[in-house]
């Protein structure tokens, strides 16, 4: 089983990097820009198939590792193995 | 008095620091690797600065799962001083030990320079040294420093007197313009609520003795052993 988590600053944040990507885009002549927020890509490739405890344990991968829950929000995406 | 200093890999200023403690105090620290599990009893144990494991993930994210983390949290709760420095700062806040984040510099720059702080609060075990309001000149070097908390948390810090050093000029003003990497309320140094561990993002061991540029740092060292002893 493949997952994949992205892992964003939270809404309420200031992402520097983003509004530099921005700004950067603005200068290239792509003005209609609301706004930019940069994150992570976390891919992890399980051993097994997909199983209720594999999707907790990503869960707790997720809470106590890969993201920091006072300024970050995560999405996990489990993808199945054909 | 006994002090350690852990080293996990990518520390750097793990020599900076024990080259200070003993040119101020005569004591010479044990170095610790973060792999460590079972080690005799310290007054004093310092997460040094540097880049543990190269900041991957988060600064100090995986450095504060390393093996030795769990220990001093235990002993942190026994009351053992904890100093956290630059990224220790960092490694405290990932592993809880104090509340907050530290998150990218604003300006998106490293930031090497001397700054000036005030001493906010010289109440405690790493500060009395100092004057209440005391402006000293320490040197930064970071990336990401901007101190990040809720407005609940930060309320408590105010309550309880944990802001022990904001930035400043070298008036002691403290606005957003001398402030270097965004933190919120200008701040550079924190204690936990029981008051033995402390997190700062400038350097005390970088300017303890004149040939460096500054002995500012050296009262730092000084409350701190004056505590223990």
């Amino acid at each position: 089983m493949k997952v994949k988590i992205e892992v964003m600053l939270r809404d309420s944040i200031l992402d520097p990097q983003g509004n530099t990507i921005k700004k950067s885009l603005n200068n290239l002549g792509f003005k209609n820009i609301k706004n930019v927020r940069q994150g992570k890509l976390i891919e992890i490739d399980m051993n097994s198939n997909s199983s209720n405890k594999d999707e907790k344990n990503i869960k707790r991968m997720c809470e106590d590792v890969l993201s920091n829950s006072l300024t970050e929000k995560y999405k996990i995406k489990f993808l199945k193995n054909k | 008095m006994r002090v350690a200093i852990v080293v996990f890999p990518g520390s750097n200023c793990d020599r900076d620091i024990s080259w200070a403690i003993k040119k101020v105090s005569g004591y010479k620290p044990d170095y610790l690797w973060h792999k460590e599990k079972n080690f005799i009893n310290y007054d004093l144990i310092i997460l040094p600065g540097g880049f543990s494991y190269g900041d991957y993930l988060r600064c100090g994210a995986i450095g504060s799962h390393s093996p030795i983390m769990n220990e001093i949290k235990k002993r942190s709760q026994k009351g053992v001083k904890i100093i956290g420095i630059c990224n220790g700062f960092q490694i405290l806040t990932e592993s809880k030990l104090l509340p907050g984040s530290l998150l990218q510099n604003e300006n998106l720059k490293f930031i090497c320079k001397k700054i000036f702080l005030k001493v906010k609060n010289n109440n405690t075990f790493f500060s009395k040294k100092y004057k209440l309001n005391e402006i000293i000149n320490v040197p930064i070097a970071h990336m990401e420093g901007r101190y990040y908390c809720n407005k609940e948390t930060l309320k408590e810090l105010e309550n309880n007197k944990q802001i022990i050093f904001q930035y400043c000029n070298d008036n002691g003003d403290i606005k957003k313009t001398y402030n270097p990497n965004g933190s919120i309320m200008n701040i550079a140094g924190i204690i936990n609520l029981k008051g033995n561990v402390l997190g700062m993002m400038p350097h005390p061991e970088r300017c303890s003795e004149e040939i460096l540029g500054g002995e500012n740092g050296i009262k730092f060292f000084k409350s701190i052993f004056e505590s223990i002893n």
